[in-house]
């Protein structure tokens, strides 16, 4: 303040002397002339390679999938036949699987992720805080490869005797929910990936949900406990308007890792081309899983088109939610606007 | 896609081998079913010459891939080339072992080689068509065995493979409605059951899964325990999978006209009838006359010091006269680019 508006002559001196040059300014000299627009173009490289890469893999994805898009058009989206030997290929029985478990995933990640995170910011004991939030973290590290086996081996029998078996019981007869949960008891099929996912997902949502919880100001949320509010009106009303972008990005995040997961999906979804009933415990297939499964095998031509072709829907899924979720952000800023 | 990125690898490991490689070394790629008698082969080769055999268990279709665009020495597939695709690239194939497919379940109660089955009745049961343990069909051929009434959960592989052609090659053979529905090959529109992937998968899904039925190769089979299931052949006669009946299912084949052999539901009172061999592909001219030779020395060597390796991984050799027959044909139809015999006599 008193450098900025000098108030006395002896500060006005001072400030004066402080501007006087002592001596010749260092030398600042340029090492070599070519260094600036070395990095530039370097940095503009690496931004250009991304692109570049991205363009190149839609351009041989189209490219791989060309006679397969020239045979079945855009009727491959809505065909379920998969039938290799008679060459006829229709993709929808794995986008079906692939949107059904992600949403099936999504559905049980969400809540549970939510409460992890409000637990560990606004509830928990501090001594709980860290061992629980490097547990959670620990759980992104475990590789899918470990969650398909345990789904299997362990989880899949335990959903076949005690959810399955006893909803078939309870619902076998009721005419849609008994549709629901038909099928033979064995723990595999759509329901078991939708869950194995979540539980793969769960870590992601939750890690990022409570990393933007934490950084709520204090001052936000002690304003509303001042004002009465309880813990989940302070939550639901203050933090969450408040973090809804970073909480979106989680969601994204876990979605993105849920559809194109392939390893855990592929040992307990079954690998069942056909769409004959709407069970969540019917084996199913997912676009990841057929990808895994039968590439190597699959002879040039329009087998591995197809497959190709699969891919690119994939490709083409994850870009949608990317841009909804990017739409339905901007939604939510207009809306603050109007409101305020 | 697929065939650049081939073509890339392909000059990057020309480049790489060139430089680094013995002029000796052999590579070859493709089927996993024999990649570990193949394993075993080349460790042991290595031992004795010092030659490098490297080979890719990729999968029979890669391997297939390969062996066109020549990244590789040798090319193996489960599936046997037809004469005039061979002829067409300019291929020879030959087989190597032979290994049998067998049916096996998980039943409480059941020991191995307890329930018989006929072809027809195990596509009936892979077409949805017969779901229950007790049903007619099966009760009546096995008289006096517990059969649960139960679901049968049906397991199959979901990745394609030459365990697959070779299972659904024999329910086309004896189940006219497999035929006409589903057909044959390495990968099939399967009318029901949940996809393994790879034997170990389906072996999995079959061990915990109760009442369940799946189709392994017979090492899996054997190192697992697993229950295996009397198939009925085209004599008539019920037989258990055992080497004895895969050799007797290989010599009921006429290899002399051609060795595009498929040993399903082939004649002879003790023969398995779910049996195929495996095959190696090479090209007929070779451009590296010096690798085709080192390729076909290995084989050589397998062939007459091999066999007790194969017998120990529960694979079966070729009989002696298939054999001879094979070394014939390296030396009449393997050349180099000026036409003379590759083959060391």
């Amino acid at each position: 303040m008193a450098a900025t508006l000098p108030a006395s002559p002896l500060d006005q001196k001072r400030a004066l002397q402080r501007t006087l040059p002592k001596g010749a300014p260092p030398e600042r000299r340029r090492v070599a002339p070519w260094a600036d627009p070395l990095f530039s173009v370097l940095v503009h490289g690496a931004a250009w390679l991304t692109l570049g890469l991205l363009v190149a893999i839609i351009v041989s994805l189209i490219i791989g999938a060309a006679p397969a898009i020239e045979k079945f058009g855009l009727a491959f989206l809505w065909s379920t036949e998969w039938d290799p030997v008679q060459e006829k290929f229709g993709g929808l029985v794995m986008i079906y699987g692939t949107l059904m478990t992600s949403f099936i995933a999504l559905l049980i990640a969400v809540p549970v992720s939510f409460g992890i995170a409000l637990f560990l910011t606004e509830m928990s004991p501090g001594w709980l805080k860290r061992p629980l939030g490097v547990a959670i973290e620990l759980l992104a590290a475990v590789p899918s490869i470990v969650y398909g086996m345990w789904g299997l081996l362990v989880f899949g029998p335990v959903l076949a005797t005690y959810v399955q078996a006893p909803l078939q019981a309870l619902f076998g007869n009721t005419p849609y929910l008994g549709a629901l949960v038909s099928g033979p008891p064995v723990g595999i099929g759509i329901l078991s990936a939708g869950i194995i996912l979540a539980i793969m997902v769960i870590p992601f949502i939750a890690a990022v949900m409570r990393d933007v919880f934490e950084v709520t100001p204090a001052l936000l949320k002690e304003s509303a406990y001042g004002l009465g509010a309880t813990t989940w009106e302070v939550v639901f009303k203050v933090v969450l308007p408040y973090t809804k972008t970073g909480v979106i990005g989680g969601i994204m995040l876990g979605l993105g890792r849920a559809l194109g997961e392939t390893m855990a999906v592929t040992f307990v979804i079954g690998n069942f081309n056909q769409l004959d009933s709407l069970s969540l415990f019917q084996a199913a297939n997912s676009i990841t899983s057929a990808l895994a499964n039968e590439f190597a095998e699959a002879g040039e031509g329009l087998h591995q088109a197809s497959l190709i072709y699969l891919g690119l829907v994939l490709f083409f899924i994850t870009f949608v939610v990317l841009a909804l979720s990017k739409l339905l952000l901007s939604q939510l800023k207009k809306g603050e606007g109007t409101r305020t | 896609m697929n065939a650049s990125i081939l073509r890339t690898l392909a000059v990057s490991a020309a480049l790489v081998s060139s430089g680094v490689a013995f002029a000796q070394d052999v590579t070859g790629a493709g089927a996993t079913f024999p990649a570990p008698i193949y394993a075993k082969w080349a460790d042991a080769y290595n031992k004795s010459t010092g030659v490098r055999i490297n080979y890719q268990s990729v999968g029979s279709g890669a391997g297939i891939k390969q062996i066109k665009s020549k990244t590789v020495d040798f090319g193996a597939s489960d599936m046997p080339l037809t004469d005039e695709d061979l002829a067409k690239d300019g291929l020879v194939q030959f087989p190597t072992v032979i290994g049998g497919v067998v049916p096996v379940v998980n039943i409480q109660g059941i020991s191995p080689g307890q329930i018989k089955i006929t072809g027809e009745v195990l596509g009936d049961i892979y077409l949805g068509k017969i779901t229950k343990w007790n049903d007619a069909a099966l009760t009546a051929l096995n008289p006096g065995v517990p059969l649960p009434d139960a679901a049968i959960a049906v397991v199959r592989r979901a990745d394609g493979s030459g365990t697959s052609f070779i299972f659904t090659n024999y329910l086309s053979k004896v189940n006219p409605e497999w035929k006409s529905k589903v057909g044959e090959g390495t990968a099939v529109n399967w009318p029901t059951g949940a996809g393994g992937k790879g034997n170990e998968g389906v072996s999995a899904f079959v061990q915990r899964l109760p009442n369940s039925i799946g189709y392994v190769e017979y090492a899996y089979a054997k190192q697992n325990k697993m229950s295996y299931l009397q198939l009925r052949n085209k004599d008539g006669s019920f037989v258990k999978p055992d080497d004895d009946a895969f050799k007797a299912a290989a010599a009921g084949a006429d290899w002399n006209k051609s060795f595009y052999q498929i040993l399903t539901d082939q004649p002879g009172k003790g023969s398995w009838p779910i049996t195929g061999a495996t095959y190696i592909l090479m090209y007929k001219t070779q451009d590296k006359p010096a690798s085709g030779a080192n390729t076909l020395k290995f084989f050589d060597w397998a062939y007459l010091s091999g066999d007790k390796m194969a017998d120990e991984l529960d694979y079966v050799p070729l009989p002696d006269s298939v054999k001879n027959l094979v070394r014939k044909q390296w030396a009449d139809n393997l050349k180099d680019s000026a036409g003379k015999a590759i083959a060391s006599k």
